[in-house]
């Protein structure tokens, strides 16, 4: 048997593997993951340690409506990507939009709370313990969102240009996967902040 | 003042196989139970590997066949699992002991408690109980093992990260700001015991030297009572004392009963109590401090201290009034 | 017996314009073409950080030595360990197992060629960040220059108070951006070893070097990414007013090291599990037998990247912390003990009762054996806490971890280069430039590194621009650097035989070892496009198979 000169086919073996964007992208998320687990042990080391200033419990109030934003939009985004895998392009395009608007709103929650506690409570990153690990957990999850939303933006501009076909539902899947990623960070951070830290 | 106690280690004077203080000893009994073992992997293994180079060498007259294809043993791969696993159980049962007996023994009421804080690039102590703040030379009763008086060291740090390292009383233990940390030692034998910083902390890290002197109970309580004077005064070095006084030497050291109150630098009280200066970058003798007055980096380049840019009468005049604070 | 007939007829490309060959160079996504900028960037950091090790020791060559200051010698050190681990060590692997890894599965390319180009010239640039410090840091009253840090950058030294400019800021941004590239080529290992095996070849059936690098690969990703997170902190309290380590404002100096270290111990796993994957090929082709106890290895190198996720504050053992911390430390690094040695005894087992063939891969690789055991008990030593509370931060793991890194992985380094050259280039090199290489080395290697160990047991710290005399360390440390001008020699003669044989070598065939993986089926060097065609494989060793069709190996795994 020449191993050079059969084919798969010749060979008469089964031979799958799993998809190349997807092991990728969880590699990805393992890796992000990895630095949040530095920030949120960091966040929950110095929790109760700052020397003065603003504390938790005098400044923070839980965003919830904002957070049931986001974690909306782990929904719409699954919805969308169903609808793109059964070949309705239209209706993967306004779930997909409502998916960039939920974030979005999350962002202006974020900057809405930001904007509160720098000129209404004094609360910085160089303020306290707290200040530094608040913003930069926070700061680095609101960072991964607003990486999200572009990448969904350039989909969404492809959908809206109508280059964007069923045969793309499985690429599209591994960008949500992002963006599950994302959310579920979300749930820890507001867990270890808002409610954990306070 | 400067014997060495180094009839055990003429190899050197820090030398950790040479211990003479009880955390150094159970350190150096585990070494040797370490040592031995891993020198008998050593020997089992080095022997395995000559002898596999040596007889299953091709040989010249090789007959160009392979050689048997064997893939792997189940029963030989168990044996070098459990055998080192066995090893390993032991190894760490030894060192749970010593790790016990050197971080979990309470101080009796006899000890000698010691306050050091690390700064770029010298030693500060304190002696709450005895009232002393010394610098860079730290004075130690000898204790018996019959009757045990240790030292107690509380580690602190003014600025980065220092460890504290005489390697024939004990391991290193780290100087680290915001995270207090405890040592002891119960030296065995009068001396004199050197070491040096052992965590990187700038620039002069090399120059950060220690020494301790280890003293007999009537030798160690006068030096107690002598450094608990308040400075010697001496009209002759008046001049002296008043540029000291009116210079910027005041803002970083501190003469107890004078003006000098600084902490920035050590304590010079009993300046002439010691053997170095400069944290033992150089001996205490009238000329090196001179040339250190003159310009520190000329002895140690990079210590914080500045130059004073004194001209040659204030230097002499300062240089003689150091000079009395015995 | 090798297998020309599989081998593709040569057509030689006609010569072109060198601005057009560059171009191609700089914006190739082959994987094979990566591999080799990545060794020649390796190279030429290769000489740089060793001339400054160079400097260091003719600095120490005696006490009280005024070769160079204590500011440019604190300089050097640093430089030093940052550009060897990050920018010679981790290219060399990288490329390597950029070059090799789709070869040996049988696969065209590696999963993604654009993000392969992306994380090298990411690697590439942080290097040059890095050195531009020399140029770019001054700061404020001139204060600045190459970072003064050393390489693991402790809390607060690091801090604006204690290091003004802004050389420490280049040595946090250039690994920032080399992490990057580190994290991108680790996710392309992944998902090629995952996703781009040829038909029939499992997991169990792929080389070890697969999937040695594999467990690398995952290592990385996991432990690379503190180290980006403790920076970005770092960069938050040096600009932006951060108290992440700020122990004035009660943060923490201590939770530098832990992050640290929980980035800098995988690294060391990191940076010898390749060697692991050399020295798993290599062997078994100079024993003429396959690698004894195939699974057993797989199972040890996994273990091996657990294990080590655990065992970081070993590096922290005179911070200070509780007893029962200090114990459950011991407790793991004396565990990962365990997995390593079973390696080291499958790879004697292999050459026990085999024909074995000293050229200068195998000589190598025997040196590596050697050493490698040694420095594992030096480890071990240090893994007895108290021990360590004596040999931590001394010249005693100055001369262990060089043990590993030289003495281990370099060695291996060294045996891949020699194996895997005839394959990459065309050409065979020189067995007697390589075998003088082997010996300066080697002696240069003992004189510096053994006799390394005995300051640190005489009580010499680390990082030190000069020492007392009368401490019993002076000859010693001559002796240390007199190895250096031997190992340098070494490195020479070794560029040499690299260079005079790629333009003089004899033409070396695809299979000078006779050996039994893919990569040698194809031309050397194998053609754009690896393969003519996908091989299909039905055990470890493809070609054992079709050089010996009555006893393939498939009837015995």
């Amino acid at each position: 048997m020449n191993a050079a000169s059969m084919t798969v086919a010749e060979a008469r073996i089964e031979w799958d593997r799993p998809d190349r964007g997807r092991i990728g992208m969880l590699s990805l998320i393992a890796a992000e993951a990895a630095i949040f687990t530095i920030f949120v042990v960091a966040y929950l080391f110095y929790v109760g340690k700052s020397l003065a200033g603003p504390l938790p419990k005098d400044v923070l109030s839980a965003p919830i409506f904002y957070t049931i934003c986001l974690l909306s939009s782990s929904l719409t985004i699954h919805l969308a990507t169903k609808s793109l895998r059964q070949g309705s392009v239209q209706r993967f395009g306004s779930l997909w939009l409502a998916t960039i608007a939920l974030g979005a709103t999350f962002l202006y929650g974020t900057a809405t709370e930001w904007h509160r506690l720098i000129y209404h409570d004094g609360l910085t990153i160089s303020t306290n313990l707290f200040g530094t690990t608040y913003y930069s957990l926070v700061g680095l999850h609101g960072f991964h969102v607003v990486a999200g939303l572009l990448a969904l933006s350039i989909v969404m501009v492809f959908t809206l240009l109508g280059d964007l076909r069923p045969e793309h539902a499985e690429r599209v899947d591994v960008l949500s996967l992002y963006w599950h990623f994302v959310d579920g960070v979300w749930i820890v951070v507001f867990t270890v902040v808002y409610v954990i830290g306070r | 003042m400067a014997a060495f106690a180094d009839a055990a280690s003429p190899l050197s004077p820090t030398n950790i196989f040479a211990p003479a203080s009880t955390p150094a000893k159970s350190i150096f009994e585990l070494s040797l139970f370490v040592l031995a073992v891993t020198g008998a992997i050593f020997l089992v293994v080095f022997t395995l590997l000559f002898y596999s180079i040596v007889r299953f060498r091709k040989r010249a007259n090789d007959d160009g066949r392979e050689p048997p294809q064997v893939y792997g043993s189940n029963q030989v791969e168990l044996a070098w699992t459990i055998i080192p696993i066995l090893i390993v159980v032991a190894l760490f049962m030894a060192t749970a002991r010593v790790i016990a007996v050197v971080q979990g023994t309470p101080p009796p009421s006899t000890a000698i408690e010691v306050t050091a804080i690390g700064h770029q690039f010298w030693w500060e102590y304190h002696y709450p109980a005895l009232g002393i703040v010394t610098a860079n030379e730290l004075h130690v009763p000898v204790s018996d093992p019959a009757h045990p008086s240790p030292t107690f060291i509380k580690l602190l740090s003014a600025d980065t990260d220092h460890s504290f390292w005489v390697p024939r009383l004990g391991g290193k233990t780290d100087l680290i700001p915001n995270h207090p940390n405890r040592m002891w030692i119960d030296p065995q034998q009068t001396g004199v015991y050197l070491g040096q910083c052992a965590q990187y902390c700038g620039t002069q890290h090399a120059k950060m030297l220690l020494r301790i002197y280890v003293q007999s109970k009537e030798d160690f309580d006068r030096w107690i009572q002598q450094q608990r004077q308040p400075a010697f005064v001496d009209d002759a070095v008046s001049q002296g004392q008043r540029i000291f006084e009116t210079t910027a030497c005041i803002n970083c050291h501190t003469v107890s009963g004078t003006v000098a109150d600084g902490r920035f630098g050590p304590d010079l009280t009993h300046l002439m109590s010691r053997d170095t200066i400069a944290a033992g970058a150089a001996l205490n003798t009238p000329d090196n401090l001179r040339r250190w007055i003159l310009n520190p980096n000329a002895i140690k380049p990079g210590s914080l201290m500045p130059a004073m840019e004194s001209n040659d009468q204030e230097l002499d005049a300062l240089t003689a009034y150091l000079e009395t604070l015995r | 017996m090798s297998t020309d007939a599989l081998a593709l007829p040569r057509t030689e490309p006609a010569s072109r314009p060198v601005v057009a060959s560059l171009h191609e160079w700089v914006t190739t996504v082959d994987h094979k073409r990566l591999g080799i900028l990545y060794m020649m960037y390796a190279m030429v950091f290769l000489l740089i950080a060793g001339i400054e090790a160079t400097v260091i020791r003719i600095q120490l060559i005696r006490p009280y030595n005024d070769f160079v200051s204590p500011q440019v010698f604190n300089r050097l050190f640093t430089m030093h360990g940052t550009t060897m681990i990050f920018f010679v060590v981790m290219p060399f692997l990288f490329g390597f197992a950029n070059y090799l890894i789709p070869l040996m599965l049988g696969a065209r390319d590696m999963a993604f060629p654009r993000l392969n180009a992306f994380s090298f010239w990411m690697t590439a640039f942080g290097g040059l960040l890095l050195y531009f410090s020399l140029v770019g840091a001054n700061g404020l009253y001139g204060a600045g220059n190459a970072p003064d840090v050393g390489w693991f950058a402790y809390a607060p030294l690091t801090s604006r108070t204690f290091s003004v400019g802004h050389s420490t800021d280049f040595w946090t941004l250039a690994l920032l951006v080399s992490g990057f590239g580190s994290i991108g080529t680790a996710i392309n290992i992944v998902a090629t070893v995952l996703c781009m095996r040829c038909p029939g070849m499992t997991l169990a059936k792929m080389p070890l070097f697969a999937w040695l690098n594999l467990v690398m690969a995952g290592l990385v990703i996991l432990c690379i990414s503190p180290l980006t997170a403790a920076q970005i902190m770092l960069v938050v309290d040096r600009y932006l007013g951060g108290h992440f380590f700020d122990t004035q404002a009660g943060g923490s100096a201590v939770i530098w090291m832990h992050f640290f270290w929980v980035f800098g111990h995988p690294e060391v796993y990191v940076l010898v599990l390749p060697a692991f994957a050399f020295v798993s090929e290599i062997i078994p082709v100079f024993s003429r037998k396959p690698i004894f106890g195939y699974s057993v290895m797989v199972g040890a190198t996994v273990a091996i990247g657990f294990i080590s996720m655990s065992v970081w504050a070993h590096h922290m053992f005179t911070v200070g912390m509780s007893s029962a911390a200090n114990n459950f430390f011991v407790i793991s690094t004396m565990a990962i003990a365990v997995p390593t040695g079973i390696k080291i005894f499958n790879w004697l087992a292999t050459m026990w009762g085999g024909k074995i063939e000293f050229k200068t891969p195998m000589l190598f690789c025997i040196a590596f054996l050697f050493q490698f055991l040694i420095a594992g008990l030096t480890g071990i030593m240090q893994g007895a806490a108290p021990f360590d509370w004596h040999l931590g931060s001394s010249y005693f793991v100055v001369a262990h971890f060089h043990y590993v890194i030289v003495g281990g992985i370099v060695f291996a380094l060294f045996a891949a280069f020699y194996y895997w050259f005839p394959k990459m280039s065309g050409k065979t090199y020189s067995e007697t430039l390589g075998r003088l290489h082997f010996w300066l080395f080697i002696i240069g290697f003992h004189l510096t590194f053994d006799f390394m160990h005995i300051p640190g047991l005489l009580g010499m710290p680390r990082r030190i621009y000069t020492y007392e005399p009368g401490r019993g360390w002076d000859t010693w440390n001559f002796i240390v650097t007199i190895g250096v001008f031997f190992q340098a020699a070494g490195i020479l003669v070794f560029l040499g035989n690299l260079a005079w044989s790629y333009f003089r070598g004899t033409a070396a065939g695809s299979d000078p070892w006779d050996a039994w993986t893919l990569e040698w089926s194809t031309n050397s060097p194998p053609p754009a496009y690896n393969f003519a065609s996908i091989p299909v494989v039905k055990s470890r060793r493809p070609l054992w198979d079709l050089k010996h069709p009555a006893d393939p190996d498939w009837n015995y795994e």
